[in-house]
């Protein structure tokens, strides 16, 4: 068995790579926080004790917009929700590990260093894999924090950036991180759905209709999954079939 | 920094890690249903989408579908060079660009 150190190094290696996508997206997260009216320590403490991109982007807009603090928290709940697949995938790596790492183990968890620490785990089985997720978790974590407050730091500095139209920046990450996975049917229909539900209903106090619109969106999905399935089946495209 | 603020950051620690910790920590006693599963699928293209949509096509509320519109404009760019490249952040400089532009020609 490699002594620990040498797998904690092995796991901030490997996550090495995808720092690189997620590094600007810190540095953004903590600008636009700031822009958005966020006290800088706002932003840190947000990476430090949140630690959950996506939902501190979409929070970070919801607090912009004074949504109510249920809305907020409903909309971080479910935008984490795929989490839970990954703590599952997880769960026999980890069983024997202290449950104390293993609480820590899911504070750190995100899909990055599920990303690494699976991929690791289908190698070379669970040995080591605890100082291995510690490393990747550990580099990737700190990493998050730091550039967070770099971006604070310089959103700080140029309080006019609101008035740049970095209320617009923000737009753009969000379409940017849809769009490559519109190239599907029923993402397309999601997204289509979801976006004219949530302009319809953008008259709606709190923010609520964000979240009716998304659950507009979810329905249509899995009514055109269970469509798909139905017509994939054996039993519906026989060779007789007229089409 | 407001206690609303603690209030809003505590509670998104609170809904994030009871969703981490539910495998890990709390063990195999929970399951989820495959519908379950593939309905969350969709969450993430349903939430940005409720989000970006209508701020490009009606930004401060009023319906502006003409390319005159800088939102969206800038977000058809940003989309389509992600849609294509699958390159995040040239997605959004380009789009910031062209959205800077068509704010300070228009």
């Amino acid at each position: 068995m490699p002594p620990p150190l040498s797998s904690v190094l092995a796991g901030a290696r490997d996550t090495l790579p995808l720092t690189v996508g997620t590094t600007p997206f810190a540095v953004i997260f903590g600008t636009l926080a700031v822009a958005a009216g966020l006290p800088p320590i706002a932003a840190v403490a947000m990476s430090v004790i949140v630690f959950a991109g996506s939902a501190q982007f979409i929070s970070v807009n919801l607090i912009g917009g004074g949504a109510a603090l249920p809305v907020i928290w409903l909309t971080t709940f479910v935008i984490n929700l795929r989490h839970a697949l990954y703590s599952a995938t997880l769960q026999p790596v980890a069983r024997d590990w202290p449950l104390a790492w293993r609480a820590l183990a899911a504070f750190w968890l995100t899909d990055e260093s599920f990303a690494v620490v699976d991929r690791r785990f289908r190698a070379h089985g669970t040995e080591g894999a605890l100082p291995y997720f510690v490393g990747s978790a550990l580099f990737f974590y700190l990493n998050w924090i730091v550039w967070t407050a770099i971006g604070a730091v310089v959103g700080h500095q140029f309080s006019g950036l609101a008035t740049l139209g970095l209320d617009f920046a923000m737009i753009a990450t969000f379409a940017a991180m849809v769009a490559p996975q519109l190239k599907a049917l029923a993402p397309v229909a999601v997204a289509a759905t979801a976006g004219s539900a949530a302009w319809l209903g953008q008259a709606l106090p709190y923010k609520l209709g964000l979240i009716g619109a998304a659950a507009v969106g979810v329905i249509v999905g899995v009514a055109l999954d269970s469509r798909r399935r139905r017509t994939d089946s054996p039993a519906a495209v026989s060779p007789e079939d007229p089409r | 920094m407001s206690t609303t603020l603690w209030a809003t950051i505590l509670g998104m620690f609170v809904a994030t890690f009871l969703i981490r910790a539910s495998f890990l920590v709390f063990g195999q006693r929970l399951r989820f249903p495959p519908a379950v599963i593939e309905a969350l699928g969709h969450v993430p293209v349903a939430v940005l989408s409720a989000i970006v949509i209508p701020e490009a096509i009606a930004p401060g509320g009023q319906l502006n579908l003409s390319l005159a519109n800088p939102y969206l404009v800038g977000t058809l760019i940003a989309g389509l060079i992600a849609w294509k490249t699958g390159r995040l952040l040239v997605a959004v400089i380009v789009s910031f660009a062209v959205f800077g532009a068509m704010r300070w020609l228009l």
